[in-house]
């Protein structure tokens, strides 16, 4: 078979069925195009031994008649899930070193559902950035680029990686978390899909945790049925995390009927930020066309509380994050600072974190310590949490409503060129997040679905937003979007 | 609400980070710019409103009060910086 990176989980599932090709094959495919992508810095961490063992092992399952639809799959992993006696650092240098004794759950669940893993994804450090830039490994380029420009655009982030190796086939498929966008916007900055599931969905233990509260994991894959495929082989009740749903996970690929008749898809006023640059509206407004088409009915929805998310969220974000980054003290793993004479343990704490945290890291730590601080505890955190409440709020009635989805831009833009917020303030990375964060705060299910390019070539992304556990739905909606987008763009291999 | 040097200096201490003197007035102006972003949260009427502590209506599991691991003393020391004699060590606590 000719370029075996191309093929998608779905058509690969076909092909390794009808002996047309293996995993190994497969895995050799992604391994030499990986070999020949470091440009693009996707990669930081290759496991080509794992890869190929379990390969093999792969090809007996399928041999023997009995695989899982996900058996055999090439697959990248983000940095931030701990993978056994494999570097897994979240992208900071304060984990340089650390060799997990132990899987993450949902990297469990892939390898038992038969998947490969390719190595280990660049990210921002901690999962905390926009634009893949806060890495210890360096920035993960896009493969997209703006017409004939040399000009390295960012992938997105924190899932900067995970959507640069998808985009470039350098896997079929890769993980990501989001705790504000961190799939769904580098899902969107490179013409891929990306689904963020309702929290509890997908175990966290073992995934380095930033905010407990809004982080979760989910699929990063080339088509809608990649992502309904490889979100069920994740999702399922853990012990070992007690906020997971104990509710069963239902066939997701058989929920992708392409019908969406008699749908009301809402669509939220407040989205409509002044400034919105036109292409993004016209892309928002051409997919609500294509949803009408398929027999959805469209209808105006008002989620009053959308404008107070972002603030909200940099308070409980950073708040958690500060106390979950509490750990990194340079004693039971990863980096310590070297000592003076006389250092005592304050010192090795405030050298080490110094030393072992980036810039943003140190930021968002700093800020959460301050929002829950004496005195301050019930003006930022509690009232942060407050809100939250009204946006939740706001999302219950629409749903109560009759409204089955929610239909928004996925970014306010396409993708930046690396480097060109280095003088912006930290304010300004984050209104990124401004369409995705609210599906974080009131713990809903979020995809991201390539809908277009923009005049300079790049793609642009369209979200969905689904209920509470309604994932099948959203996903058989997304599946609609994305055929009657029709997106089928490659970014031309420079790398 | 700004942030002074001050402040800056006890909020890196809390977060136990250690800032060099001369870089403390530039993170006061960055988190005073961040904290002002957080105003906004001011202009909502949250009267009568819980904090939210959980996204799912969902009590947390139990399960019964047992062991269920241990004795793997080398695992969890594989990657410390600093272990001896089956401990953590650390710079001298107690004088």
């Amino acid at each position: 078979m000719s370029d075996l990176t191309r093929l998608t989980i779905a058509e690969a599932r076909d092909a390794l069925r009808k002996g047309e090709t293996t995993s190994v094959a497969l895995t050799e495919a992604y391994l030499s195009a990986i070999d020949g992508a470091g440009a693009l810095n996707a990669f930081v961490h290759k496991t080509p031994e794992i890869a190929l063992d379990q390969a093999r092992a792969a090809d007996a399952r399928i041999a023997a008649g009995e695989a899982p639809a996900l058996c055999g799959m090439p697959l990248g992993i983000k940095d931030l899930f701990c993978t056994k006696g494999v570097a897994s650092q979240a992208a900071s240098k304060i984990l340089e070193g650390f060799r997990p004794e132990y899987e993450s759950t949902v990297t469990q669940n892939l390898w038992d559902a038969g998947a490969v893993m390719l190595g280990k994804l660049n990210m921002d450090e901690f999962a905390m950035g926009s634009s893949n830039e806060t890495s210890t490994y360096g920035n993960a380029v896009n493969p997209w680029r703006r017409g004939n420009e040399d000009t390295a655009l960012t992938p997105g982030g924190s899932s900067g990686g995970s959507a640069s190796a998808v985009a470039a086939d350098l896997c079929m498929a890769a993980t990501g978390t989001d705790t504000g966008g961190s799939i769904r916007q580098p899902a969107a900055f490179t013409g891929i899909v990306g689904i963020k599931p309702t929290y509890g969905r997908c175990s966290r233990w073992g995934i380095v945790a930033f905010a407990s509260s809004l982080d979760q994991a989910g699929p990063m894959t080339k088509t809608v049925r990649d992502a309904a495929i490889m979100l069920g082989a994740m999702s399922g009740h853990d012990p070992k995390d007690s906020t997971s749903a104990d509710i069963p996970v239902p066939d997701f690929e058989a929920m992708l009927t392409g019908d969406i008749r008699g749908k009301t898809i809402g669509i939220p006023k407040e989205y409509r930020m002044e400034g919105m640059p036109a292409e993004i509206e016209k892309l928002w407004a051409d997919g609500s066309a294509m949803l009408k088409d398929a027999g959805a009915e469209i209808v105006e929805i008002s989620l009053p509380h959308t404008k107070y998310a972002l603030p909200a969220y940099y308070v409980i974000a950073p708040a958690e994050a500060s106390s979950n980054l509490a750990r990194y003290d340079g004693v039971r793993y990863g980096h310590r600072a070297k000592l003076g004479q006389g250092d005592g343990i304050v010192q090795m704490y405030e050298k080490t974190r110094a030393e072992g945290f980036g810039k943003e890291v140190q930021r968002r730590v700093m800020i959460g310590t301050y929002v829950l601080s004496a005195g301050f505890y019930d003006a930022y955190y509690n009232r942060a949490r407050k809100v939250r409440a009204l946006i939740k709020r706001d999302f219950d009635e629409v749903f109560a409503g009759g409204v089955d989805a929610i239909l928004t831009p996925a970014t306010p833009s396409a993708a930046f060129g690396l480097g060109e917020m280095a003088d912006a303030d930290p304010v300004a990375m984050y209104l990124n997040d401004v369409f995705t964060v609210t599906v974080n705060l009131a713990g809903l299910p979020g995809i991201s679905v390539p809908a277009g390019l923009d005049a300079q070539g790049l793609p642009l992304g369209l979200q969905l937003i689904g209920q509470p556990w309604g994932e099948g739905d959203l996903l058989n909606t997304a599946h609609v979007l994305e055929r009657a987008a029709g997106f089928v763009s490659k970014p031309a291999k420079w790398w | 609400m700004s942030i002074d040097i001050d402040t800056a200096r006890r909020v890196a201490h809390l977060a136990r980070i250690a800032v060099q003197e001369d870089d403390l007035p530039a993170l006061a102006q960055e988190l005073s710019g961040i904290l002002t972003f957080m105003e906004q949260l001011n202009e909502v009427d949250v009267t009568g409103i819980e904090p939210m502590t959980g996204v799912t209506p969902m009590r947390l599991k139990r399960r019964a009060d047992v062991v269920t691991d241990g004795e793997m003393q080398d695992r969890i020391l594989a990657n410390a910086p600093d272990a001896r004699e089956g401990f953590f060590a650390v710079p001298k606590v107690v004088e």
